[in-house]
């Protein structure tokens, strides 16, 4: 297991300030639901960080790291659904409550196969959301251009969690040390493209 | 040559007082004397009112810090951890820091009643409350003396509501139960870590008295009534939703990890609490000093 470094830490940190600022500024005026999933988003990437600046990288060995994680794909998905296509919010709400309820009760009942099928099913919807949403309607000029940075940071989360997977997995296509390596930086530039361009849509 | 030598002196001497304050503790209690006073959006405030909370909270305080430093040097001497503290090193004499401790905290709680008299008299419960009833009376006597130190803790926050809004008020009576709910998971955390030390010491702690899932336990309960009572009374200040949503998260991170060590307990994991904890109050105290600015 690599030690976390001051630089891995001040990266954290610095993820850590920017969900805080999404929360408590980038967000007024929405929805309340849009509201609600940013803050859940933004608040397990808060409390993560700090958790990663103070623990290490061991955190990342606690079960429930997959369960909690899923919650940031999946609420952040929820509130751009609510934000930019309310019509289809009940229907995706659903979604999103049954498939983390399927994370979870699949990880605890059903541990092995049944649950890398429902956490691949979930996030990967999910994390398709937050990347073709943003691309697809600032393409369509539906929003800023800047707002495809939104979806650059959905493609990031996709990136990070597929590392996390191989390294639970252990399998190896990047050693474990460089992954730890990279996450801090990939937590890093995928919070700020989420709140840049949340904030120029 | 001789200068050098006497200059050499006094900073070794200042680095030994330095040390007797706790600086960071000392800190992060000035830290919630400051929010509380700048939670009463008083219009009226003032730099040279704001120095004087300043000056009058670190030196009494401090003062308060030191004096326990002396009555706990036996203490001290005999663990680990605190072994290595100025008095049981011997580098300053337990007298030399009685007379600074005492001349300190008779300064802080002075200005403190020339500023503003309700003000000085809840600095002075809070030096009271500290050295008197936690330190010298409860401390080697129960383990429930926790709740005493809290107490104490919770006065500098107090102290700073009061001088803003001119009264004890029902938001700075929660800003400091927040405050005084913090300080066992501050602690226990610490007994929890440091066990051994304070068993060989012989100081009645709860690890000690009521196990360890006993401890975890108290720390989670007290966490959550300390954030419910931080975001109660961060809604009486009047705390943007913004600013409420991100209290909130915290508050989760803090009851999350307490609970957790409650079913998981592990050294790791009650460190973890510990330092989340010191983070959490860190937070909470900046959202409502960058909230009221």
């Amino acid at each position: 297991m690599r030690e976390i470094s001051l630089l891995d830490r001040i990266l954290l940190l610095v993820t850590g300030l920017l969900s805080a600022y999404q929360i408590a500024v980038g967000i007024e005026g929405l929805g309340s639901l849009a509201v609600t999933c940013y803050t859940i988003a933004f608040g397990v990437l808060l409390v993560a960080g700090l958790i990663l600046i103070i623990l290490g990288f061991e955190a990342l060995e606690s079960p429930l790291v997959v369960v909690v994680a899923a919650l940031i794909p999946l609420s952040l998905s929820l509130g751009l659904i609510s934000q930019y296509i309310p019509t289809y919010q009940v229907s995706y709400m659903v979604f999103a409550v049954l498939g983390f309820l399927a994370i979870v009760v699949t990880r605890y009942l059903t541990p092995g196969k049944t649950a890398t099928i429902a956490l691949a099913l979930v996030h990967g919807t999910a994390g398709l959301v937050i990347f073709a949403l943003p691309i697809v309607l600032s393409l369509q000029g539906k929003t800023r251009p800047g707002f495809f940075l939104v979806g650059i940071g959905g493609g990031l989360i996709g990136i990070g969690g597929l590392l996390l997977t191989f390294l639970r997995a252990g399998r190896t296509i990047l050693s474990a040390r460089m992954i730890y390596t990279l996450l801090p930086i990939l937590l890093l530039m995928m919070t700020a493209a989420f709140v840049v361009g949340l904030a120029i849509a | 040559m001789m200068i050098q030598s006497i200059g050499q002196k006094v900073r070794r001497r200042l680095g030994a007082y330095w040390k007797l304050v706790k600086s960071l503790q000392t800190g992060l209690l000035l830290l919630t004397g400051l929010a509380g006073y700048m939670s009463a959006r008083c219009p009226v405030i003032t730099w040279r009112t704001l120095l004087a909370l300043t000056g009058s909270l670190f030196l009494a305080i401090s003062g308060s810090t030191v004096l326990n430093m002396v009555y706990d040097r036996d203490i001290d001497a005999q663990m680990k951890r605190t072994c290595n503290r100025p008095l049981p090193l011997g580098q300053v004499s337990a007298t030399e820091a009685f007379v600074l401790g005492a001349g300190l905290s008779i300064l802080g709680i002075g200005w403190a009643f020339i500023l503003y008299p309700i003000y000085g008299t809840v600095v002075f419960a809070g030096f009271f409350f500290d050295v008197v009833v936690y330190t010298i009376w409860l401390k080697r006597r129960t383990a429930w003396s926790i709740l005493w130190g809290g107490i104490a803790g919770g006065m500098p926050i107090l102290a700073g509501r009061t001088l803003g809004v001119g009264q004890i008020d029902w938001i700075g009576l929660l800003l400091s139960m927040a405050v005084l709910l913090w300080i066992p998971t501050h602690i226990l955390t610490f007994n929890l870590r440091h066990k051994a030390d304070y068993q060989a010491s012989g100081v009645p702690t709860f690890p000690f008295v009521y196990g360890d899932r006993g401890t975890n336990l108290a720390i989670a309960l007290s966490s959550v009534v300390a954030s419910v009572a931080m975001g109660i009374a961060a809604y009486g200040i009047g705390m943007t939703w913004g600013y409420l949503r991100v209290l909130a998260v915290l508050s989760t991170g803090l009851f999350f990890l307490a609970v957790s060590s409650v079913v998981r307990p592990s050294v790791k994991l009650n460190f973890g609490l510990f330092k989340f904890a010191s983070i959490y109050m860190l937070s909470s105290m900046l959202l409502v000093l960058v909230e009221t600015m």
